[in-house]
């Protein structure tokens, strides 16, 4: 690491005599074993079992060159790269150095693609292929796990093929969606609404999109809805993008219709995030993906 | 016997002391070099990371400890072995931080004894997945992974609903405060308390949404 790194230089030194003094052993150890010896191989001085001795050959070559090959890169590699305490090397090699121009790199293939669309409206790029091909295999690697590969969608991740929208579906609004994500937030009515007013209020939802219901629970559940839902899903139930409130009259649901499942929502409350891509993809992604998911719905 | 010293090596072959001695030292050369100077280094023994933002300019971000909620989450996550599948371990390949985010630095795990970065990913890394999915997400999955991803192979862990263990955790932070976690004695006093009413399913959530999100809008 940086030189500034280490609490104090004593480590830097630390380093770099350890080291020294191991690759300089090596050597002391090779130098002083490298004889070769003329004449009959000595024989160890010790005897056991009255005849057994043991010779005192020296290293096999083979071996003993190997090793002068690891001492060799050893200095090698600590010249250029960095391992003597805080010296850098001479190549002056990092990894986060490595990583930058890795990115660099990247960025000088792909910029002039991004750069020609840059000028161009979310409508105009939606109608021009490459740009929409382009769009598609960003959806599908950052998009894909959570609203399917055909965009439309999987339990409590909306569809983006519907054309009907949570937090609205201008260009510039997905754009702001993606950008920054949403936070939907539906309060639960647990402790708030008796079971019996929960049970009625999921009939009138149901009944606002024309699914079967009881219809004397829906009547009693529009008086709940009125005084407890109208904020944010609005007096007709047609919900309020500012909010993200869905429109529960369109039978299009984030989860499922059935009359568990909006009981659910309503005893628990709802809490569905979708993560900001802004920071991590940048504007000109961002843009491309906004083109697609717009496409998706205005053909 | 009149030539016993002639050979270096014999001198060490015959003195056992002197050849555990060195053989000791040999064999230490390589931990003394690479670990022994880590504690010594500001960038990982320091809570701060230093990175730079969309522009470019430079920044510091300060790593907070985990509250006890948190804490009690962490050791869930290793009693279900959730490490086993799940890297923590964002490495500095463009491939891998166009996918995750900021690659994961070491003061990041400062605080975990033992750090999570894992070896095997049959499941996504986790380490920037705080703020990336809603907490009602991370529950349904958690119960049942097959109920948000179809095709997920990941176990169910359907037992997490039940209280989470408070009994333990101020020793545990008093553990940590040990080996470097600076938790204040008001904190340690006020976990259990900070437990109490929550489920596993909590303490692991609230892990979760924590990961990675001190970094998370740098790239
Ligand atoms: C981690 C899961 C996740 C990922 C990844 C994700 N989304 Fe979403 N997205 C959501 C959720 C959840 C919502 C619904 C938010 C809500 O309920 O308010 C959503 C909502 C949206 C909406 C608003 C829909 C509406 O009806 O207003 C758009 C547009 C969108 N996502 C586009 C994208 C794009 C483009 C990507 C890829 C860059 C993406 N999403 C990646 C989870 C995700
Ligand atoms: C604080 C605002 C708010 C209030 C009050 C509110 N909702 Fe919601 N509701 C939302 C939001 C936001 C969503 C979308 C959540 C999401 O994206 O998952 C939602 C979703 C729903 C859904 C699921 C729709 C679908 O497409 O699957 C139902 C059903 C629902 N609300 C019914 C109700 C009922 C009934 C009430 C009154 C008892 C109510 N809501 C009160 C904000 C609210
Ligand atoms: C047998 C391996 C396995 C184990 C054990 C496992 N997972 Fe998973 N996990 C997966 C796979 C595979 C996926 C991808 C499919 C999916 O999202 O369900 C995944 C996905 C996830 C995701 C979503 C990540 C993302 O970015 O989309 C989270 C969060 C998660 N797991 C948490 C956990 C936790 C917490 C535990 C321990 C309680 C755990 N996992 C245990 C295999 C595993």
């Amino acid at each position: 690491m940086m030189s500034a790194d280490f609490t104090s230089n004593f480590w830097n030194l630390y380093v770099i005599v350890l080291v020294v003094f191991g690759v300089g052993l090596c050597l002391f150890v090779l130098m002083t074993n490298n004889k070769r010896h003329s004449g009959p191989v000595e024989v160890q001085p010790h005897v056991w079992d009255e005849t057994l001795a043991e010779y005192n050959n020296p290293l096999p070559r083979w071996w003993l060159y190997l090793f002068w090959a690891t001492v060799i890169f050893s200095i090698v590699y600590l010249a250029i790269y960095p391992g003597l305490g805080s010296f850098q090397g001479f190549l002056n090699w990092s990894s986060v150095g490595q990583y930058e121009a890795e990115i660099g790199k990247a960025k000088q293939k792909y910029d002039p693609i991004y750069a020609k669309f840059r000028g161009q409206s979310i409508e105009a790029l939606a109608r021009n292929a490459e740009a929409r091909a382009m769009g598609g295999r960003l959806f599908a690697t950052y998009c894909a796990q959570c609203h399917g590969a055909d965009a439309k969608g999987a339990p409590g991740f909306p569809n983006l093929t519907d054309n009907d929208w949570l937090w609205g579906g201008a260009p510039e609004t997905i754009v702001q969606t993606i950008t920054d994500g949403r936070v939907g937030v539906m309060t639960p009515f647990d402790g708030v609404l008796s079971a019996a007013d929960v049970t009625d209020v999921a009939n009138y939802v149901r009944a606002l999109s024309n699914l079967p219901n009881a219809s004397d629970a829906a009547q009693r559940g529009a008086m709940v809805f009125a005084a407890n839902c109208v904020v944010c899903h609005g007096p007709d139930g047609r919900g309020q993008p500012l909010l993200g409130a869905p429109n529960l009259t369109d039978n299009v649901w984030l989860v499922s219709s059935s009359q568990a499942q909006i009981e659910k929502n309503v005893r628990e409350g709802r809490n569905n995030r979708m993560p900001g891509f802004g920071d991590f993809l940048g504007e000109d992604k961002v843009k491309l993906l906004a083109a697609y998911v717009w496409g998706l719905s205005n053909k | 016997m009149a030539n016993a010293q002639k050979n270096s090596h014999e001198a060490i072959e015959r003195n056992v002391a002197l050849m555990i001695v060195l053989t000791l030292l040999t064999v230490s050369v390589g931990g003394l070099v690479e670990i022994v100077p880590l504690f010594f280094q500001h960038s990982l023994t320091k809570p701060v990371v230093h990175t730079k933002d969309a522009q470019g300019k430079p920044v510091q971000v300060e790593i907070k400890p985990y509250d006890a909620l948190r804490l009690a989450g962490r050791d869930i996550y290793i009693r279900e072995g959730c490490y086993n599948c799940h890297s923590q371990m964002v490495r500095p390949f463009r491939a891998e931080t166009e996918r995750y985010g900021h690659f994961s630095v070491a003061a990041e795990s400062i605080y975990d004894h033992p750090f999570q970065w894992g070896s095997k990913r049959t499941g996504p890394d986790l380490a920037r997945v705080g703020g990336r999915y809603s907490d009602s997400w991370h529950r349904d999955h958690l119960i049942n992974p097959r109920s948000v991803v179809p095709d997920s192979n990941m176990p169910a862990f359907p037992w997490l609903n039940r209280p989470v263990d408070a009994s333990m955790i101020k020793e545990k932070m008093q553990t940590l405060r040990i080996v470097g976690v600076p938790y204040t004695d008001a904190e340690i006093a006020a976990a259990p308390g900070a437990l109490t009413g929550k489920s596993e399913m909590d303490a692991l959530v609230a892990y979760l949404q924590g990961l990675g999100t001190a970094l998370s809008n740098f790239k």
